[in-house]
């Protein structure tokens, strides 16, 4: 049942098996585990990511195609429920057509930028997504009628998922463990299933014979032609495929926020924290999404206290401090970026697997 | 028994159309430029714009040459090329701010001369910067464009928090040298000192690079690389050799484009690089990678477009790029002057 569920691909390592259901577990409960607003909180993030990652992996990892635009279409799902929630009224229809509306027009441009450049050559597309990320990301804030510009837009997500809905009085009087039985936790769920749903899909995806050729193309795509597979109409699909899902986690995220901006959703920062994350857990490697997330995550709002701490520690030596900051904290991961490329290109998760 | 077919050559002259096709990408910049005219209508600020869309495409022009060429000549995609223009600019404008007696007195050779010094330094800094990059972190993953991208990110990112920590988070506003403040009229026209300066600093190191490429040996090897590169090392040139040699001199180009590009914004930040990165991708693009003739047009029509755009609907400058970039790529799906490749 298992294995049907993960699509014949397990994680064929012991300790990544162990760190995977530690994590599932830690995800499956933790309002229950964690209670406290940033703990859930961060607990959503690392769900949404691992979705978002996972949807990049599928291009990066199994295509060998680097794009810069996966920001771009997380955000496009997000303003699609956002600007649905505020023009339709709050209500689960919109929620649905802005997750579904952003979907598509993600798979859209996916399917028009990749017509243009993957025709010619693959590393045309990373140079045009750039471009195109950007002119968005300028756009939406110029924008500032349709899309709230800089300020972004907040919204209202339905009753049932707001803190002000509560249930189960009768039965568990109003709260189970200790946890409130409130709108937020359900809105927790809504986004671990989400999330769960979309990854078991893209695990799906990558293990068919569709996944299978896509990985031939990356190794050798030359002979993938000469074989008799359309690269190009493979690697189209797998752009549109990939926009698609980090559209709809970027609707998660809008559901989960109750609020879109250019900072949370189209920044280059985050666009570089995905590439960090998928290197870091291991390219090609749905797994390695989970890895990559999770640790990402739970670093960036964790380890930069402790960045804060050298810093102050080394108070008085000359540059340390400022080397030290935690606002230099992308330095230190563009470090660490390339050491993975260079040292551990398989990630985390290959490594595990390597030793067995 | 029936006659063999006739089939004597007959002499055909090639049509106009045909004999037109190779320079077309050469008649773009006169069209776009009437176009213009014609969109803007008023002939005044026309000049003003042209003049500012040139000098804008000199700039991108100075800062996207030694990619292409790097690309061109060992397929190496530089991502973080922007890092090149970011610190050129920093180093140039510290240097400037440092001579402050010769950029505030109101003469124009002595503030030349200290943009002179400014952009050697600059120059200076950045290709000793590029030979650290080439070493360090493009020479181990030669010939996988994956991880190529992703390292040369790497670099940038690494670049750009370096000058955020040495220079600080925020951006520096200085003003330039007197004698380059204010502008020249024509009649209604007013056409910035400065913007003649970087043009004729373009066209000076356009023509000097043709000249390079063109009629000298070091220039015949590097052509003959981009188009061959595996003949001509078998014909005894250490190609790796010349390829360091034309990285670092991109990366001085970047950073001489750098340096320009801050004094014509009168700011700089640590990400005026990655910025301008999004132009100069488009740039080499639609000039077609490997062809510095191609990247020279692409860069005058990517500079009079964004000025003209920017003039008649503000919203639609950068959209307008990449508008310009789709509709190169239907024509001409490898860029305008695509360089052929024997590999």
């Amino acid at each position: 049942m298992i294995r049907s569920l993960l699509s014949g691909d397990l994680p064929r390592s012991r300790v990544l098996a162990l760190l995977l259901v530690v994590i599932l577990i830690c995800l499956a409960f933790a309002p229950f585990l964690f209670p406290g607003v940033r703990t859930v909180d961060t607990a959503a993030r690392i769900c949404i990511f691992i979705v978002l990652v996972a949807s990049y992996d599928l291009l990066l990892g199994y295509g060998g195609i680097v794009s810069f635009a996966h920001t771009m279409f997380f955000g496009m799902g997000a303003y699609g429920v956002a600007l649905t929630s505020t023009h339709m009224g709050r209500g689960f229809d919109a929620l649905a057509i802005g997750s579904i509306s952003g979907a598509a027009l993600a798979a859209v441009l996916a399917l028009l930028i990749g017509l243009f450049s993957l025709r010619v050559r693959a590393i045309f597309f990373a140079m045009i997504t750039l471009a195109v990320a950007s002119a968005v990301a300028v756009l939406v804030s110029q924008l500032s009628g349709l899309t709230g510009g800089e300020d972004g837009l907040t919204f209202k997500t339905p009753r049932e998922l707001g803190p002000a809905f509560k249930f189960g009085k009768e039965t568990f009087d109003g709260t189970l463990f200790g946890v409130k039985l409130n709108g937020k936790l359900l809105t927790y769920y809504l986004i671990f299933g989400g999330s769960a749903l979309l990854f078991l899909a893209l695990l799906r995806v990558v293990n068919s014979p569709f996944g299978r050729v896509l990985q031939a193309i990356r190794e050798n795509d030359f002979r993938a032609e000469a074989i008799g597979y359309r690269v190009v109409y493979y690697r189209v699909t797998a752009t549109c495929l990939s926009a698609a899902i980090a559209a709809l986690s970027g609707s998660l995220y809008a559901i989960w926020l109750r609020y879109v901006g250019p900072d949370t959703t189209l920044s280059m920062t985050i666009m570089i924290d995905i590439l960090l994350m998928v290197v870091i857990g291991g390219m090609g490697t749905i797994y390695g999404a989970v890895i990559g997330a999770t640790l990402f995550v739970l670093a960036q709002n964790y380890l930069q206290n402790l960045m804060g701490v050298l810093s102050s520690m080394t108070e008085g030596l000359p540059l340390l401090p400022e080397l030290l900051s935690p606002d230099r904290w992308l330095l230190w991961l563009g470090v660490l970026f390339i050491l993975s490329v260079y040292f551990f290109p398989s990630g985390v998760v290959g490594r595990l697997r390597g030793q067995r | 028994m029936t006659t063999a077919p006739e089939h004597s050559p007959t002499m055909a002259r090639s049509s106009v159309a045909d004999r037109l096709a190779p320079c077309a990408p050469l008649m773009l910049v006169p069209v776009l430029a009437i176009a213009g005219l014609i969109a803007v209508q008023n002939p005044a600020s026309w000049l003003t714009l042209t003049v500012s869309g040139l000098a804008m495409g000199m700039m991108i022009f100075l800062m996207a040459s030694g990619l292409t060429l790097v690309f061109g000549l060992m397929d190496v995609i530089n991502f973080g090329h922007g890092a090149f223009v970011s610190v050129g600019a920093f180093i140039g404008i510290s240097v400037l701010l440092t001579l402050g007696h010769l950029t505030n007195a109101p003469s124009l050779g002595l503030n030349l001369l200290a943009i002179l010094v400014a952009v050697l330094a600059a120059m200076a800094a950045t290709a000793v910067m590029g030979w650290a990059f080439e070493r360090v972190i493009v020479k181990p993953v030669y010939g996988n464009h994956l991880s190529q991208i992703l390292v040369t990110m790497g670099g940038l990112i690494i670049a750009e928090q370096l000058i955020i920590v040495l220079w600080g988070p925020e951006e520096i506003y200085f003003t330039r040298p007197e004698a380059l403040k204010g502008a020249l009229t024509f009649g209604d026209a007013a056409i910035e000192k400065y913007r003649l300066v970087t043009v004729g600093v373009g066209l000076a190191v356009f023509a000097a690079m043709r000249f390079v490429l063109r009629r000298t040996k070091i220039g015949l090897i590097v052509r003959a690389g981009v188009q061959n590169g595996e003949m001509v090392a078998a014909l005894g040139y250490r190609l790796r050799l010349v390829f360091i040699g034309v990285f670092i001199a991109g990366s001085a180009l970047a950073g001489l484009g750098g340096v320009m590009w801050g004094l014509y914004q009168e700011v700089i930040t640590a990400h005026m690089g990655n910025q301008a990165m999004i132009l100069i991708f488009i740039v080499v693009i639609i000039g077609g990678l490997g062809s510095v003739e191609g990247c020279f047009i692409g860069a005058l029509l990517v500079g009079l477009l964004q000025n003209y755009v920017a003039f008649v609907e503000p919203k639609l400058a950068l959209v307008s790029n990449i508008a310009l970039m789709v509709a190169i790529l239907m024509w001409r799906p490898m860029g305008m002057i695509p360089v052929v490749k024997a590999k």
